[in-house]
């Protein structure tokens, strides 16, 4: 309250710095969790709660005032930190980052209305209130060492959640992922330094400003490659990309409930987000000379975390590995570099946070009544809970991607903007809308019909309450479904800068540079639709054509 | 008028939405009154826009709304909009029409359903989605119909997902639909991004009109794509699979989605894109046309050998949907909608009037326990015989005529390949014939089979019967034990009352010379007591004597009924061997029955027969109500007359076909043959069907001929297509996954453990492992993050 106060007052309407109030106010709420007495249950759980609801709220107002039509950074809460070291607090958002904050805005009190920690609320709570700021604070940041301070710094609140309230393996799954992310993203502060260092000189004076990096840096080709290479393992783990994965099945499947929303939804993100913005955004060269190995890694993890995904015998872990595929589609539309597949794939970070946020939940509820997540265990379940078979349904049709709810959205747009620049890849990258059918349906079928007998026939369905949780994001499911236009329209300006920045950026670059190499198979880079009909040739060769233009409708 | 068709798929979406909130508490039967209204207020609004396109002149029929935008980013846009015309208004005509009349029998099938709310929601849904796939303005709007008729179509199949091992099947065969349908969806998407890419839009206005700009190669492999896609949602070669598992679904869902809506999607989406059919080379278009023909032709010999009356009629489907690929395979888009129209009429009726029957009979699908039915049910029985001369193409009903056409365009696409497809789609008409006779007569002349004892009421017979034997036996071999035991006890006896004997002689011996020794003088009193006791002796001996004789008396006759038992034993034994000639004898369950087949000669195990049958002899089949009957007789109505759409006699005649013409762009096959061709092809088509018809009677109805040389084994197991699908999934396919999870678990996670173990091993990570290093890393960035927001505070504000 006090943040959000300061906040107001901290200037005039215009200029409300509304974003620092995202991460102040649960951090706030976590100092308050800590000034309450452990026993006092039913206030802590209430405290978390209007605190993540609050910043819930303000993220929304963030939505409500964003003006669409501007493709540049809005919000902008900035002051100078460490002068001489060209540190500086700068948050803002654009198109890019502003679903991702309503997301994480969204998901936080969603996690903490349906899930319950049942022991030592306090710790819990406090945890998953910093993860917020932490989350937010991530998404927000624009000063390259600010930004990399919350990525790792959300690490910690997620291992204790893991490690304190998970289950089976909790310790080795908690271990597991935090040595691992963070082994992966200690390489990137090397990077991020170096970057800084090097680019001092085009950048007069040392600086982390992303946006002044971004415009002028003019590293040689082999400091690109190493520094976007440092920052693409931290993120590569994040997404998880293939072969780079395997934390994640143990993570989701040990973490608490809450644990497993907030990984997949919001903090699988930030390694997306981060390819983004701070991959594609600052190496628009390299990231196009290595768009090839992305998007393999990316078909990959499509066609290779469903058929994982198919032969999992615990729930919870399919819907883990399900999210390896899922997060597959938006590696491939981030290196489609083109407007359809970036904005599919940011849509698509949306929808998978909430369709996935969603199963996760589902899930969750059938251990708390069953005590198992084992497939083989579970059976005939809609029988005894018709409410919970349908909003599972809904839930998952969404995530094998039907079109008229969220997933297909972006799905298809991010397939579209592939087959328009990379045609293989995403001829088998549809494959996976196959097994995505194929593994959750199998899934479906086995936990949720057939005849029930024992505990099967006589589990709860879903009370009012837990509904009326997860019902914001059953109502998302459908909203972004059929109507997405309001969420893509603020996302278009944003992925039309960013696109003019790498055609800016990239072009200067490809007068020295020989054109791409045409292995067959391998076509140009950023082919755009108005290319294709331009030159009418076969398709070959309108392909080959579009490899030297970077033009983007 | 023709601004109304937003209120097309407006009408079942508020059902839908309406039955979603409040379906459970308007129950039965109201819930599906309001779907029924829903979708005829559909219906309504159909036939508005219909007499509005046609107050329109020729060439403004194509009217586009756009309600609003869909999907838009960078160049791309969709609408969510609607594009009314003759074919997609033709289209709606039928969907609502017949989804009407199925919405109203599903009021009478699904009477006392434990979710009888939530199968008219999906209902409704079902039909929303399906005149969205015709109305779409677009290419994605038609697939998103398209992925809806899908899901609708599996939540339909696995309606009855709990009924034990058939809930499973029926969740299994849901699934199945789905995922196979996928397959057919990947064309779809592909062939979608391959026309953005070439068009730079995917709405139909764009489409029809710029197809010209694809160039053949490109045009040639988009067809093949949603060639694809078609055979996905239309079941035909190779992924028509599902379409026979999916009569798992309530019979008005076979009726509605698997017959006469959904499963013409691909061929509407192929003469919906005619013109980029008209661009591609002409071997993808006689891929088309070969595909439907080897369809129409395999599923037809597949349901000869169907005993399933849904069954039949599935494969029977898919066999139709293969003269439909065939007619738009040779240009004759105006045949294909035609016989897919008169179809969706007969096909609904035949399914309908199956799902009557099987209703009638308390849920029995097998056409070996029916016959005779049209005693029971002439209603239903009437209304079938119609829907069965439709589809053999007896003239005047109206497959006859929709039939006739495919085969006159197929005949005159010419070249080899033109013969060739009429000979085939010429057998598959006779065929057609022969099967629906076979099931008329199977299911309603004849002698009335349902009250016969089942296969399985006779195995329980049979396994009653051998027990009771075997019982006996038991029995028997129990008795022959005792007497044994008895025997020895009576053995026992007899030596026991030897020894008594013996010691009683011994006794009187030893008295007698105790007495001879004594003398009265030396002691009298002494004297006297020994007299007495060898009076006692003397007279224990006799008694000893006859206890003696009395136990071998009884040690006979126990040996004597230890032979009797025996004997027992023995006789048992045999009649168990009776008993089991007797089973035996009984002759096998015949797989393949006529009307003339007698019921099975049971002998003394017909007292065996289970309560399940007796309990079956006091129903009788019985007529469906009235929302059931109805239906069937307004089908039936527009079964007999639909071929008055488009007679063939004179150009005047040709309705469809000039109302259907601005949707086709002058890409409707010419016909070059004359009257006289046309005349000879009628009635070699009529000659055809009247001998199928005709040997079906001597096989079926006279039984003149065995019906074992008739159904071969390929044609009752769909030529183990299915089979071989199921066991390369079931096995490379499963264990290619299965290799995948080894290679996820063991190499990568292996290699990533690898690491760890090693680096732990040699000291350099092994700190790190010790949770102590994650306390005090996040004391360092917990403190550091605070300092930094606390100096930022102070800062800032």
């Amino acid at each position: 309250m006090l943040a959000l106060q300061l906040a107001v007052d901290a200037g005039p309407p215009s200029t409300f710095s509304v974003l620092p109030a995202l991460i102040a106010v649960p951090v706030l709420t976590a100092v308050l969790l800590a000034l309450l007495p452990a026993d006092r249950e039913a206030e802590i759980k209430l405290t978390a709660l209007v605190g993540t609801v609050i910043t819930g709220a303000l993220s929304f107002y963030v939505l409500w005032q964003f003006d669409a039509a501007d493709g540049g950074l809005q919000f902008v809460s900035r002051a100078t930190w460490i002068e001489s070291l060209g540190l500086s607090w700068f948050l803002a958002v654009d198109g890019i980052s502003l679903f991702l904050v309503v997301l994480t805005g969204l998901l936080f009190p969603i996690a903490i209305l349906t899930t319950e920690p049942h022991h030592d609320p306090k710790p819990y709570y406090l945890w998953l209130t910093l993860l917020m700021a932490g989350s937010m604070g991530a998404f927000l940041a624009l000063d390259l060492l600010l930004f990399f301070l919350f990525f790792e710094v959300v690490l910690v609140p997620m291992y204790f959640l893991i490690g304190g309230w998970g289950h089976g393996n909790k310790v080795y799954a908690a271990m597991k992922f935090f040595l691992y992310t963070m082994a992966a993203s200690a390489l990137m502060l090397v990077g991020i330094v170096s970057l800084v260092f090097l680019a001092s000189g085009d950048t007069g004076g040392p600086t982390f400003d992303v946006t002044i990096l971004a415009e002028n840096h003019e590293l040689s080709r082999l400091a690109s490659f190493l520094v976007f290479g440092s920052f693409a393992l931290a993120f590569a783990v994040k997404v998880p990309v293939f072969p780079v994965h395997t934390w994640l099945p143990d993570a989701h499947t040990e973490a608490p409930t809450a644990g497993s929303v907030i990984l997949a939804g919001v903090m699988l993100k930030l390694g997306t987000y981060g390819l983004l913005r701070f991959g594609l955004y600052l190496f628009p060269d390299v990231t196009r000379d290595l768009a090839p190995l992305f998007l393999t890694l990316g078909v990959i993890g499509i066609v290779y975390g469903a058929a994982v995904a198919t032969m999992q015998t615990d729930l919870k872990r399919l819907v883990a590995y399900s999210s390896v595929a899922h997060m597959g589609f938006i590696v491939l539309g981030i290196f489609a570099l083109n407007s359809q597949g970036l904005q599919g794939g940011i849509i698509q970070m949306v929808n998978h946070g909430v369709s996935t946020g969603a199963l996760f939940i589902l899930v969750g509820w059938v251990y708390e009544r069953r005590h198992t997540r084992e497939i083989a265990a579970l059976g005939g379940l809609q029988k005894a809970a018709p409410v919970m078979a349908a909003v599972f349904t809904l839930v998952m049709l969404s995530s094998i991607g039907l079109p008229g709810l969220n997933g297909f959205v972006g799905e298809f747009l991010v397939l579209l903007g592939a087959f328009s620049s990379a045609r293989w890849w995403a001829v088998i990258a549809t494959t996976g809308v196959i097994l995505a059918a194929l593994y959750l349906l199998w899934a479906y079928q086995r936990v949720f019909h057939g005849p029930a007998d024992g505990e099967n026939a006589e589990m709860a369905d879903l009370r009012p309450t837990e509904l009326l949780g997860i019902m914001p994001l059953l109502v998302l499911i459908v909203f972004m479904g059929v109507y997405p236009k309001p969420v893509l329209d603020r996302i278009e300006p944003a992925v039309d800068v960013l696109i003019a920045h790498i055609e800016e950026r990239v072009d200067d670059f490809e007068e020295d540079e020989p054109a791409p190499t045409e292995r067959p198979g391998v076509p140009g880079l950023v082919a755009t639709a108005e290319a294709a009909h331009e030159g009418e040739e076969g398709e070959e060769s309108a392909d080959d054509a579009e490899s030297g233009s970077e033009e983007e409708g | 008028m023709v601004e109304a068709v937003w209120l097309i798929p407006a009408f079942p979406l508020v059902g839908f939405t309406l039955l979603m909130v409040f379906g459970r508490r308007l129950g039965e039967p109201i819930a599906g009154w309001v779907a029924t209204l829903a979708a005829a207020g559909s219906f309504v609004s159909t036939v508005v826009v219909f007499f509005g396109l046609v107050a329109l002149d020729i060439e403004e029929r194509f009217h586009i709304q756009t309600i609003f935008t869909w999907i838009s980013s960078g160049s791309f846009t969709v609408d969510i909009g609607l594009l009314a015309d003759p074919l997609s208004i033709t289209m709606c005509l039928f969907i609502t029409g017949v989804g009407t009349l199925i919405h109203l029998y599903s009021i009478g099938y699904m009477h006392g359903d434990p979710n009888f709310a939530k199968f008219f929601v999906y209902l409704n849904l079902f039909i929303a989605s399906m005149l969205l796939l015709v109305l779409g303005d677009n290419l994605l709007l038609t697939f998103l119909g398209w992925e809806g008729v899908g899901a609708c179509s599996y939540l339909l199949i696995s309606f009855w997902f709990d009924q034990g091992d058939e809930g499973t099947a029926n969740a299994g065969a849901g699934k199945k639909a789905f995922v196979t349908n996928r397959i057919g969806d990947f064309g779809f998407m592909l062939a979608t991004f391959l026309i953005f890419v070439e068009l730079g839009s995917i709405n139909y206005d764009d489409i029809l009109t710029r197809s010209s700009e694809l160039g053949s190669q490109t045009a040639t492999l988009i067809v093949v794509l949603f060639l694809l896609a078609a055979t996905g949602k239309s079941a035909q070669l190779p992924l028509f699979v599902w379409l026979p598992d999916a009569m798992a679904g309530p019979t008005p869902v076979s009726a509605l989605i698997h017959a006469a809506t959904m499963v013409t999607s691909g061929v509407f989406l192929l003469t919906r894109l005619n013109p980029v059919l008209a661009e591609a080379e002409s071997w993808s278009l006689g891929l088309i046309a070969w595909v439907g023909a080897l369809t129409a032709l395999f599923a037809a010999t597949v349901a000869v050998g169907q005993t399933d009356i849904k069954k039949v009629l599935a494969y029977s489907t898919v066999s139709q949907l293969g003269y439909l690929f065939l007619a738009v395979g040779v240009g004759a888009y105006v045949a294909a909608i035609f016989h897919m129209v008169t179809h969706a009429f007969f096909k609904a009726l035949l399914f309908l009037g199956s799902g009557s029957v099987i209703h009638g009979l308390h849920e029995e699908q097998d056409m070996r326990r029916m016959g005779g039915l049209r005693a029971f049910m002439p209603v239903t029985a009437f209304t079938f015989i119609i829907g069965w001369l439709a589809i053999a193409g007896v003239p005047p009903f109206s497959g006859f005529w929709s039939k006739d056409e495919i085969l006159l365009y197929a005949w005159d696409s010419g070249g080899v390949s033109g013969p060739a497809l009429w000979a085939i789609g010429l057998v598959t008409a006779l065929l057609t014939a022969f099967y629906m006779t076979r099931q008329v007569i199977l299911t309603f002349f004849g002698r009335s089979r349902y009250h016969d004892p089942t296969k399985e009421e006779i195995r329980d017979a049979m396994v009653d019967r051998l027990e009771g034997a075997k019982g006996e036996v038991e029995q028997a071999l129990a008795a022959r034990a005792a007497a044994e035991e008895a025997a020895e006890k009576a053995t026992a006896d007899i030596d026991k009352r030897q020894e008594a004997l013996d010691k009683a002689q011994v006794a009187l011996l030893e008295a007698t010379e105790a007495v001879e020794g004594s003398s009265e003088e030396d002691d009298a009193k002494a004297h006297q007591k020994l007299v007495k006791a060898l009076d006692k002796a003397t007279k224990a001996v006799p008694k000893a004597e006859t206890a003696l004789a009395k136990a071998q008396d009884k040690a006979g006759s126990e040996a004597a009924a230890i032979g009797d038992a025996a004997d027992a034993v023995i006789a048992a034994e045999g009649r168990v061997l009776s008993v089991e000639n007797e089973v035996r004898a009984v002759p096998r369950f015949p797989r393949r029955v006529t009307a003339t087949t007698e019921p099975i000669e049971l002998g003394p195990l017909g007292d065996h027969l289970p309560e399940r049958w007796h309990h079956r002899q006091d129903t009788t089949p019985h007529e469906s109500p009235a929302t059931m009957t109805v239906p069937l007789m307004i089908l039936a109505l527009a079964a007999t007359v639909a071929g008055g759409l488009n007679l063939p006699f004179t150009k005047d005649l040709h309705f469809l076909e000039h109302w259907l013409e601005p949707s086709l762009f002058g890409h409707e096959a010419k016909l070059s043959a004359g009257a006289g061709t046309k005349w000879a092809l009628a009635i070699i088509a009529i000659a055809v069907g009247a001998i199928a018809i005709f040997a079906a009677f001597r096989v079926y109805l006279r039984g003149r001929v065995d019906p074992n040389r008739i159904e071969l084994d390929g044609m009752v197991n769909a030529w183990w297509v299915d089979a071989s699908y199921a066991d390369f999934m079931g096995g490379p396919g499963r264990r290619m996954f299965d290799l995948a999870a080894w290679f996820d678990r063991t190499i990568i996670d292996g290699a990533v453990r690898g690491v760890a173990t090693v680096s732990a091993a040699t000291g350099s990570v092994l700190r790190a492992l010790q949770p102590g290093f994650v306390r005090s890393y996040a004391l360092g960035v917990g403190v550091g993050s605070i300092l930094v927001m606390a100096w930022f505070v102070g800062r800032v504000f």
